[in-house]
C-alpha cells in the first residue's frame, strides 16, 4: 500500500469468525473479503454499487460490499454466501434452475436471504422490486422469482 | 400433438443400451450447481497466484486523436509501481490483430493492441501501468500525463456516410469498411413490377453483452519450461493461443491457454481477441512474474466490443393477397473504430429473408468505420436487427392490405415439405444459405393456440373501446447456427477407470459439465456417474474453436458421440480377451464390463486401464489388447443447421407516459432435438430477458463529439427483475438432418426475435394514432414523440 495513508485496525466478524486486518484505509470491504480474507464467494461485478454481485449482510442488513469501506465495518457482523451454508435458498435456486454462470448468484442468495428474514418476499411484485437491484445476464429472473417465492413461502419445508 | 405433449417426448436419437435409462432428453440437474450456489465457483479472478502483480490501462478520453507524447515520469516514482509500457515502448506488438471474419472486399485497418502513435475510440489502451496492486496501478494511471492532438470524430452510420464527413482512419477516402451485396432473382424487375410496394427506415441501437463477469486475463511465463500460461475470460481458448503464439513468435506448444473452470457469461465478446489479451502476457514475460488484469465495469463499458447497430433501408413488393414478391434491405452497419471481424454483417446480410418464400431478394451491406468501440458478436450476432427489417415488414403488409398480420405470415411461410430449402443466397460460413429442417407453420400454429391469438385479438378490440392502448406483435424468425469449422471431443480411459471427456470448448454457464456426460454416457452405455468432462485448456486437447454461434451441442456434441461410440468399442476390445467372450455380448454394468449379463463374468474399468494404461514394464501385452485407451474425435458439419421460432406478445402502452407494459408473452422455439430439457428452456427465458433489453431498454448512448454517454448501469438499463415479464413457452422438435444427434443451436433464439415481435405489438397499440415506431430500444420518450407527432385526434 501505498506510504503515508492510515492503515488502520479493524476487527469484524465475518460468518462467526473474528478478523482483524490493518489495511489502506481506501480498501473496500469487497476487496478485503477476497483479497484478503480468501473469501472469494462475492464477486466484483461493476465495482460502482449497480448491479448487486457484491451484495453481503452487515450486522444483517444488505450493504453492496463495493461501496463500503473495510474501516468502515470495525465491530461489526458480515455474512457472505459462504455463511449461508445451511439455507433452504440454495436448495431452492437449485431445484429451480436459477442460475447459469452463477456469478451474480452469491449476491442473489445473500439479498434474497435477508428479503424473507425481512418479511418483504409476500408477494411477486414485492420480489422483483426489492431483487431489482441484483442484475442477472443470463436472464434467470423468473427462476430466481420462484425460488425465492417458494422459500418464503415455506413451501420448501 | 399439441406442442405441450411434443415437449413432453422429446425425440431421443441415440439408442441407449438396454435397461439403461436414456440420458438425451433428460432433464438432469447440474453437476456446476452445487459450487456455484455455495461461493465455490473459480472465476478468473478467484484464481491464486501468489504474489502476482496486478495491470491497469491508461486510457484515451478522446474519439480520434494523435499522441504528441506520453509522460510517466511521475507514475514511475510511485511506491509499488513496477513497470510501465507505452505503446512505443513495446515495438514487437505493433502488430495488426487481423479480424476474426474477413472478406476479399474488406478495408481492413490496422488494430493494435497498444496503438502507439494514433487512437480511433474513447477508451482505446495507449499505456499499461504494472504494479504491486490494482489500487497502486489504478493510482499510477492516474500520474501519467498524455498529450494528445484531438481531431474530429464520427460516432453514427449516417454521420460517417455523410458527404465531406471526418475520415475515421487517415488512409481511407471515406469511411465505408465494405460494402456487399448479395441477390437472388431479379429484385430490380420486381419492385418495378410488384402491384403493391412498402418501404421504411428502421434504426437499431448499439448493445453490449454485458457479461456480469468482465473480461480479465492473467498469465505466467516459467522460464525453465519456456512456456507461457494464459488464464484468459474468453469464449474460444485456442483461438487465443494461436493469435498469442502470432503476436509473440511462439510455437503453440509453448502457449498454454487455460479459462478458468467458471466464467461468469460471454454473450459474445468474450469470443473476440481484445488489445489487452495481447498485452498482459507479453509484460508477464518482460517481467518473468505472474501479472493479472481483470478489467472493471468502467473499462468494460468504453473498451470491450459492443454490437448491434445498424440501419435499414428496408422495401418490399407483394401480390393482393400479401405475398412477398421481393424484399429489397439495404443496410448499414457499424463496424466501429476496426474491423474485428465480418460475422455480424454477414449474418445479418443472409438473416433477411427468415422463414418466408421470396423469389426475389436484394440484401446489401454498407459497413462503416465510426469512432466508437469495434463492433463483433453479441447474443443474437446480426440476427435480431435483420428479423426487424423483415418482420416490420411483414406487420405493415398486413396493415396495407387489411390482413391480419398472422395470416399473411401463414401465407409466405416455407412449408414443411420444402425442405432441404434453398434461399438463393449464401450464409456466413460460406455455403449455399439452405435451411435443413423445420416446420414454421405448425410451430406459428402451436404458439397462436397457446396465446389464444383470436381471443387475445377480442380482447384487444374491448381494450380499445374503452380507450386503452393495447397491441399485439409476432416476430418469426430462422436462427444460422451449429457453425463449423469443427470441434473436437477427446475421450480418454483415465488411470481411476473414470472416462474422462475433454472439449476444446468452453463453458459459460451452459452446463457443458453435465451436458457432454449426458451425451457420452448414451454414446457408450455407460452410467453417467463414471464420466467426467475437462474444458477450455489447449494443453489437453489440440484444436478447437470455442463456444460461440450456438454451434457447440452440434459440434462438440457429435464429436462426443462419435468418439464415446469408439471408445466403447476400444474398452470392449480388451474386455473381451480378458473375458474370452466375444465383443457383441458385453455391456456396462455400473463400473463393470460383464459378458452374457452375468456379474460373474465381468472385469472392472480399473482392472481394463491396468493391462491397457499401465501395463506391466517390460512385459509384452496380451494380444488383441490395444494400448491406451483413448479416442479423438472431430465433428464437421456440412453446413449451418437452421433453428427457428415466432414470438407472441400483447403490451399496453400508457397514453401519458409512454410507458410499455408487457400483458402476455409466448415464445415457441425449434431447436431440434434437445439434450436437456431444462438446460435449453433456460437458455430461451435467458435470452429472451436480453431481448427485452434490446427491444426496450439498453443503448450504448455515443454523443456527436464520440463520447460515450451511457458508461454505467445507472445510464445503461440492463433489464431488472421487474423488467423482465412471464413467459410461456412451447417447444417444437425438428431433428436436424446434418448431424447424427439431430440438434440445432439454443443459446440465441430467445433473443432474436424479441425486439421485432415488441416493436410490433407496440406500434399496433399506437395504430389509433397511426404512430410509427422506427427506432430501437423503444423508450417512452419515442413512443410519446410517435404518439405526438401524429396525433390528429
Amino acid at each position: 500500500m501505498g506510504p503515508g495513508v492510515r492503515e488502520p485496525t479493524t476487527t469484524v466478524t465475518v460468518n462467526g469468525a473474528r478478523l482483524v486486518a490493518n489495511l489502506d484505509a481506501r480498501v473496500t470491504l469487497l476487496d478485503a473479503l477476497r483479497d484478503r480474507f480468501g473469501l472469494t464467494g462475492t464477486k466484483k461485478g461493476c465495482d460502482q454499487g449497480t448491479c448487486g454481485s457484491c451484495t453481503v449482510l452487515v450486522d444483517g442488513r444488505r450493504v453492496l460490499s463495493c461501496l463500503t469501506l473495510f474501516a468502515q465495518c470495525d465491530g461489526r457482523q458480515v455474512t457472505t454466501i459462504e455463511g449461508l451454508a445451511d439455507h433452504p435458498l440454495r436448495a431452492a435456486f437449485i431445484k429451480h434452475d436459477a442460475f447459469q454462470c452463477g456469478y451474480c448468484t452469491p449476491g442473489q442468495i445473500v439479498s434474497a436471504a435477508a428479503l424473507i428474514r425481512e418479511g418483504r418476499a409476500g408477494r411477486d411484485e414485492d420480489i422483483r422490486e426489492y431483487m431489482s437491484g441484483n442484475l442477472c445476464r443470463c436472464g434467470a429472473y423468473p427462476r430466481i422469482l420462484a425460488a425465492i417465492r417458494e422459500v418464503a413461502s415455506g413451501a420448501h419445508a | 400433438m399439441t406442442a405441450e405433449a411434443i415437449a413432453e417426448a422429446p425425440v431421443r436419437p441415440v439408442e441407449a443400451t438396454p435397461g439403461k435409462q436414456p440420458m438425451i432428453g433428460a432433464p438432469v440437474r447440474r453437476r456446476e450447481d452445487r459450487r456455484l450456489i455455495t461461493g465455490q465457483g473459480r472465476y478468473l479472478d478467484d484464481l491464486e497466484l501468489p504474489g502476482a502483480y496486478e495491470a491497469a490501462f491508461v486510457r484515451t478520453p478522446h474519439a480520434s486523436a494523435r499522441i504528441r507524447s506520453i509522460d510517466t515520469t511521475a507514475a514511475a516514482r510511485l511506491p509499488g509501481v513496477i513497470g510501465i509500457w507505452t505503446g512505443a515502448d513495446l515495438p514487437e506488438l505493433v502488430k495488426p490483430i487481423p479480424p476474426k471474419v474477413s472478406n476479399p472486399l474488406l478495408r481492413d485497418m490496422p488494430r493494435y493492441p497498444l496503438p502507439p502513435e494514433r487512437v480511433h475510440f474513447v477508451g482505446e489502451p495507449v499505456a499499461v501501468v504494472v504494479a504491486e496492486s490494482r489500487y497502486v496501478a489504478e493510482d499510477a494511471v492516474e500520474l501519467i500525463e498524455v498529450d494528445y492532438e484531438v481531431l474530429p470524430a464520427v460516432s453514427s452510420t449516417t454521420a460517417a456516410l455523410a458527404p465531406d464527413a471526418p475520415r475515421v482512419h487517415d488512409e481511407l477516402d471515406d469511411n465505408v469498411a465494405i460494402h456487399v451485396t448479395q441477390v437472388a432473382g431479379e429484385p430490380e424487375e420486381a419492385l418495378r413490377t410488384a402491384p403493391h410496394r412498402l418501404s421504411e427506415r428502421f434504426v437499431i441501437a448499439r448493445g453490449g453483452g454485458h457479461s456480469m463477469e468482465c473480461r480479465g486475463v492473467a498469465a505466467r511465463y516459467d522460464v525453465g519450461t519456456g512456456q507461457l500460461t494464459v488464464w484468459p475470460s474468453t469464449q474460444s481458448p485456442h483461438y487465443t493461443r494461436n493469435m498469442l503464439a502470432y503476436f509473440y513468435g511462439m510455437d503453440e506448444d509453448d502457449v498454454r491457454v487455460v479459462v478458468p473452470r467458471d466464467s461468469g457469461g460471454g454473450f459474445g465478446p468474450k469470443a473476440q481477441f481484445h488489445g489487452e489479451d495481447a498485452v498482459i502476457p507479453y509484460v508477464a514475460m518482460l517481467l518473468r512474474h505472474p501479472v493479472k488484469w481483470i478489467e472493471d465495469r468502467s473499462e468494460n463499458f468504453v473498451a470491450t466490443m459492443m454490437e448491434r447497430n445498424q440501419v435499414h433501408h428496408v422495401e418490399v413488393g407483394f401480390d393482393d393477397d400479401g405475398k412477398l414478391i421481393v424484399v429489397k434491405n439495404v443496410f448499414e452497419h457499424d463496424q466501429g473504430a476496426y474491423c474485428a471481424g465480418l460475422q455480424v454483417p454477414m449474418i445479418t446480410l443472409s438473416t433477411l429473408p427468415g422463414q418466408y418464400r421470396i423469389p426475389n431478394i436484394h440484401t446489401e451491406l454498407i459497413g462503416c468505420y465510426t469512432n466508437m468501440v469495434p463492433t463483433s458478436s453479441v447474443r443474437g450476432a446480426g440476427r435480431p436487427q435483420a428479423v426487424v427489417a423483415m418482420e416490420r415488414m411483414m406487420d405493415r403488409i398486413a396493415e396495407h392490405l387489411g390482413l391480419d398480420p398472422a395470416e399473411v405470415r401463414l401465407r409466405n411461410m416455407i412449408r414443411a415439405d420444402e425442405f432441404p430449402y434453398k434461399v438463393g443466397l449464401t450464409f456466413r460460413d460460406g455455403s449455399p444459405l439452405t435451411y435443413d429442417s423445420g416446420d414454421f407453420p405448425s410451430l406459428t400454429k402451436a404458439v397462436l393456440a397457446r396465446f389464444d391469438y383470436d381471443g387475445e385479438r377480442e380482447r384487444q378490440a374491448l381494450a380499445r373501446s374503452a380507450g386503452r392502448l393495447v397491441g399485439i406483435g409476432l416476430g418469426a424468425y430462422v436462427e444460422g447456427c451449429g457453425l463449423g469449422p469443427y470441434e473436437g471431443a477427446r475421450l480418454r480411459l483415465t488411470n481411476d477407470g473414470t472416462v474422462l471427456v475433454t472439449l476444446a470448448a468452453t463453458p459459460l454457464g451452459q452446463g457443458y459439465e453435465t451436458i457432454y456426460a449426458q451425451i457420452a454416457s448414451d454414446a457408450m452405455g455407460l452410467d453417467m456417474e463414471h464420466i467426467a468432462v475437462a474444458t477450455g485448456d489447449t494443453s489437453r486437447i489440440p484444436f478447437g474453436q470455442g463456444s460461440f454461434a450456438s454451434r457447440t451441442t452440434v459440434t462438440a456434441g457429435s464429436a462426443t458421440l462419435q468418439a464415446g461410440r469408439e471408445l466403447r468399442e476400444k474398452i470392449f476390445e480388451v474386455a473381451a480377451v480378458l473375458l474370452g467372450a466375444p465383443a457383441e455380448e458385453l455391456c456396462f454394468q455400473g463400473d463393470r464390463v460383464c459378458a452374457g449379463g452375468d456379474p460373474g463374468r465381468s472385469v472392472s474399468l480399473r482392472d481394463i486401464v491396468q493391462v491397457s494404461n499401465i501395463g506391466k514394464h517390460g512385459i509384452t501385452m496380451p494380444r488383441g489388447v490395444p494400448a491406451g485407451i483413448e479416442v479423438t474425435s472431430y465433428f464437421s458439419p456440412e453446413r449451418a443447421s437452421y433453428a427457428s421460432g415466432i414470438h407472441a406478445a400483447t403490451v399496453e402502452v400508457d397514453p401519458d407516459t409512454g410507458q410499455i407494459k408487457i400483458l402476455r408473452y409466448v415464445i415457441g422455439h425449434d431447436c431440434g432435438n434437445v439434450i436437456n430439457p431444462l438446460l435449453v428452456d433456460g437458455q430461451v427465458l435467458g435470452g429472451f430477458a436480453h431481448g427485452i433489453g434490446n427491444a426496450l431498454y439498453e443503448e450504448s448512448f455515443y454523443d456527436d463529439a464520440g463520447q460515450p454517454q451511457s458508461a454505467s448501469y445507472l445510464d445503461y438499463s440492463l433489464p431488472s427483475a421487474i423488467e423482465v415479464p412471464k413467459v410461456e413457452l412451447v417447444h417444437q422438435f425438428t431433428p436436424s438432418p446434418l448431424n447424427p444427434l439431430g440438434v440445432k443451436g439454443a443459446g440465441e433464439g430467445g433473443t432474436i426475435p424479441v425486439p421485432a415481435t415488441i416493436a410490433n405489438a407496440v406500434e399496433d397499440a399506437l395504430r389509433p394514432f397511426g404512430a410509427r415506431i422506427t427506432s430501437l430500444p423503444i423508450t417512452p420518450a419515442k413512443v410519446f414523440a410517435a404518439m405526438t407527432a401524429t396525433n390528429h385526434r
